[in-house]
């Protein structure tokens, strides 16, 4: 307990000013795992996530609210309509003249297109969906479109990233840029991109948005976590996605 | 809404010795844990997983609280003839879920 | 020091290590471990009063995991498998889990080989057993040891 107190009090003292991570020693949470983990990720029959995946391509052809349509009616093959979505997510919307996450996009098109009830956060119908279209863009850069209208949006996502928060007072950067590759109570500190999302988490015995992890974050360090779809946590989502520019998608991941 | 993920050859040689992966979603819960108000939470389990060829019983498994949530089992068999390896995992509360693959045996 | 002590004695009287950091007001109910001995236990019931030998069987099961929920095992035997020798069954134990049994696989000839493979829980850096029977009724094991380290910062109720 004593050691663990002494470690943080370290880690505060040795972030100062985080610098942003230089593009050559981007590193993803994959290249920090074991060899059992990366092979349990890299199999398609054994990884998790792909019970996700399954239960999306069902659920795309599933016809749904008064309108009776399923998403195949409008996108057809999601291999060809979906390749790079989940990609350049989140992304800006017209309508709420603010970015919005892939989930909520697919809520969006529950409401306005299929007259649908939008799907809970975290649901398995919405998991299921999210991680059926995140799939068809492993293997693709991350690369979210950055313009006038998404640049006060990024740049509040970096406030957030680097605004000291909770009871023990720790920026993300503290942790995820400063000290990234360090061990904090015997696991290794990631940088914390989010290329696997959604992910299957061995802690979670389930597959989870990054909506989840960030809030799962944020209690660690005894802070008020963020709601689901909260414009801070959409912030924080494009932030992350900006700073994995170029990284590759691995969707769906495994991480411990 | 159980979904299982199996991954069978669909062909094979006669005699040939074929590596079956399985995979299906359950929480497995495992009886021990608690809610934040000290309550347990009830075991819920899968407790047996059967798999036949041609109605033949080849492999079983008994399951326990131990083996992970969303249960992955990998066993062999030999490719005997063409026909249809049945899948079936039954546990606590009534769960029980049939799943099959076809297989050609040349 | 006295305060740090009774600190802890408190956290014991609680039931076990508070969420964390321990700043947290949420009671954690440790479930009772098993110990080797009833490990043992359970490996006689199902053995009876058969001899194990070690060997024939092998674990295969990583030196450390980063999370114990999830850790992929494999367990091989060497045996030709064929209708007069073979591997009827194999059965896994841990020594620090709340119960000692993980899983049997029941094999036989159809098998062609005997090899088996699964994802189990391990609640603590611990041994694991497996015992493998074989058509003429002898008993033969192999152990391996492993290390699990769990998240650093819990969760809980999100």
């Amino acid at each position: 307990m004593r050691r663990f107190w002494a470690l943080l009090g370290l880690l505060v003292m040795a972030a100062s000013a985080a610098a942003e991570i230089p593009s050559s020693e981007r590193r993803s949470g994959y290249d920090l795992m074991g060899r059992e983990l990366r092979a349990m990720q890299d199999d398609d029959t054994a990884n998790p996530g792909m019970l996700w995946v399954l239960e999306g391509a069902t659920l795309w052809k599933r016809a749904a609210g008064a309108a009776g349509r399923a998403c195949v009616d409008c996108h057809g093959e999601a291999s060809t309509s979906m390749k790079g979505v989940a990609a350049h997510y989140p992304a800006f919307d017209a309508g709420k003249q603010r970015p919005v996450n892939l989930e909520q996009r697919i809520n969006a098109c529950r409401v306005d297109r299929q007259q649908a009830p939008p799907l809970a956060y975290e649901s398995r119908e919405l998991l299921a969906l999210s991680a059926y279209v995140a799939r068809q863009s492993r293997g693709l850069p991350i690369a979210v479109t950055i313009d006038d209208r998404m640049q006060p949006f990024l740049e509040a996502g970096r406030v957030v990233y680097e605004r000291r928060q909770g009871q023990l007072n720790l920026a993300c950067s503290q942790c995820h840029d400063a000290n990234w590759g360090r061990q904090l109570a015997g696991n290794v500190v990631p940088q914390g991109h989010p290329t696997g999302y959604p992910l299957y988490r061995l802690e979670w015995q389930s597959l989870g948005s990054l909506q989840r992890r960030l809030r799962g974050c944020l209690v660690g360090i005894r802070a008020e976590p963020y709601e689901y779809g909260a414009p801070e946590l959409v912030d924080l989502e494009l932030y992350l996605m900006w700073r994995a520019r170029g990284m590759t998608m691995d969707a769906p991941a495994v991480r411990p | 809404m159980a979904s299982a993920l199996i991954n069978v050859p669909a062909r094979a040689k006669r005699g040939e010795i074929i590596e079956v992966k399985t995979l299906i979603s359950h929480v497995m819960e495992t009886g021990f844990r608690h809610t934040q108000l000290g309550a347990a939470i009830p075991r819920n389990i899968i407790r047996r997983f059967v798999c036949t060829y041609n109605g033949t019983e080849i492999f079983s498994a008994d399951l326990y609280p131990a083996i992970s949530a969303n249960p992955f089992i990998v066993f062999s068999t030999v490719a005997t003839e063409s026909g249809t390896l049945s899948f079936q995992w039954t546990g606590d509360n009534g769960f029980s879920v049939t799943e099959s693959a076809k297989i050609t045996v040349e | 020091m006295e305060r740090s002590a009774s600190r802890r004695e408190f956290l014991k009287i609680a039931g076990g290590v508070a969420a964390g950091i321990g700043l947290s007001a949420v009671v954690t109910v440790r479930p009772a471990s098993a110990t080797p001995a009833e490990m043992q236990e359970a490996i006689r019931k199902v053995v009876g009063s058969a001899r194990v030998t070690p060997g024939k069987v092998k674990i295969d099961l990583p030196p450390l995991i980063e999370n114990g929920n999830a850790v992929p095992l494999t367990v091989r035997v060497d045996s030709p498998m064929t209708e007069t020798d073979h591997v009827r069954a194999v059965h896994v134990f841990t020594e620090k889990n709340p119960q000692p049994y993980v899983v049997t696989f029941h094999l036989g000839p159809r098998a062609g080989r005997a090899q088996v493979a699964t994802r189990m829980r391990l609640a603590d850096s611990q041994n694991v057993v497996a015992i493998c029977e074989l058509s003429d009724g002898s008993f033969w094991s192999d152990n391996a040891s492993i290390v699990v380290t769990l998240a650093a910062c819990l969760e809980d109720g999100i």
